[in-house]
């Protein structure tokens, strides 16, 4: 269900929504889902060898989540702009929580389009821990 | 050590079709349920999906094999996708092509010298329209972070 332009301003609060806990399982289906395969997020002898306890999460898996929660919200098609922060690490067994927040709101007079759209602030934190990615998106609205 | 000669180099680009069983293989792996993706007959990719760029490349014939970056110490920084319109949809040929469009160094707080490395990568639709745009920040850090890294 699409949030409606008359239900957003600056400052909304998006609804918020948990993804995991993630597994080493979930990790290698991104991997062949994305075409990267780097051994440090599945290949325990490896990520050791790198210095690292185990393996740990793709970044880009995170972000594809973050990626579903928002397009969820706003709509497949209506994404325009989608970028992230990767911080700290996400290790299998973290559950993670998608939040975001309208910054801007444009009806499009400005830029001459007519097109409302809109600027979120993304945030996945890992429960238990800090934030794995900050983000921003801009989204129209119809 | 990264060369920074490679500043402005460029692949030789390739072409990528946009396919169905992909989008939705990808929609599931990033755990989405959306209809738009799983059971549209004609969907858009999601937010993320332009990475599976690297599924068409020429192998060994990419930007960033000039550059011999660590696999034990890389780390991916940033990424961000522009589309200049709705995301392409299943069935569209996209032409890619990425240029290193900086690289520079900067002292870690405890990961030694970290060098950066950004690229950016052009979508271009059979008429040579720029539909989408990606730039991505890779950082080989100087050792292993910890896991309790904060």
């Amino acid at each position: 269900m699409n949030l409606k332009w008359e239900d957003l301003s600056v400052g909304t609060q998006l609804p918020e929504r948990e993804y995991g806990p993630l597994t080493i399982t979930d990790f290698v289906r991104y991997q062949g889902a994305s075409g990267d395969f780097n051994p440090i997020h599945h290949d325990d002898a490896f990520a050791k060898s790198a210095g690292f306890p185990e393996p740990f999460s793709v970044g880009m898996l995170q972000a594809g989540i973050l990626g579903s929660y928002v397009t969820d919200l706003f709509g497949a098609e209506n994404v325009r702009r989608f970028s992230v922060q990767f911080r700290e690490q996400v290790w299998a067994g973290d559950r993670l929580i998608c939040t975001g927040e309208v910054v801007a709101i444009s009806d499009g007079a400005d830029a001459g389009t007519g097109e409302r759209s809109i600027d979120l602030k993304l945030n996945v934190s890992r429960v238990g821990g800090g934030s794995a990615i900050k983000g921003e998106a801009t989204f129209v609205v119809a | 050590m990264i060369d920074k000669d490679a500043i402005g180099s460029t692949d030789d680009g390739y072409v990528m079709q946009v396919e169905l069983g992909k989008i939705r293989e990808f929609a599931r792996s990033t755990q989405s349920a959306n209809s738009a993706y799983l059971e549209s007959a004609n969907p858009v990719i999601p937010p993320t999906f332009l990475t599976t760029q690297q599924f068409w490349s020429t192998p060994g014939s990419g930007v960033f094999s000039k550059i011999k970056m660590d696999r034990r110490r890389l780390l991916h920084g940033a990424q961000e996708y522009i589309f200049h319109g709705p995301p392409p949809k299943a069935g569209t040929t996209l032409s890619v092509q990425t240029r290193i469009d900086d690289i520079y160094e900067k002292e870690g707080r405890r990961g030694g010298t970290m060098t950066f490395v950004v690229s950016v990568t052009e979508f271009r639709n059979a008429a040579g329209v720029l539909v989408a745009e990606a730039r991505s920040t890779a950082i080989e850090t100087g050792r292993a972070p910890e896991k309790d890294a904060s």
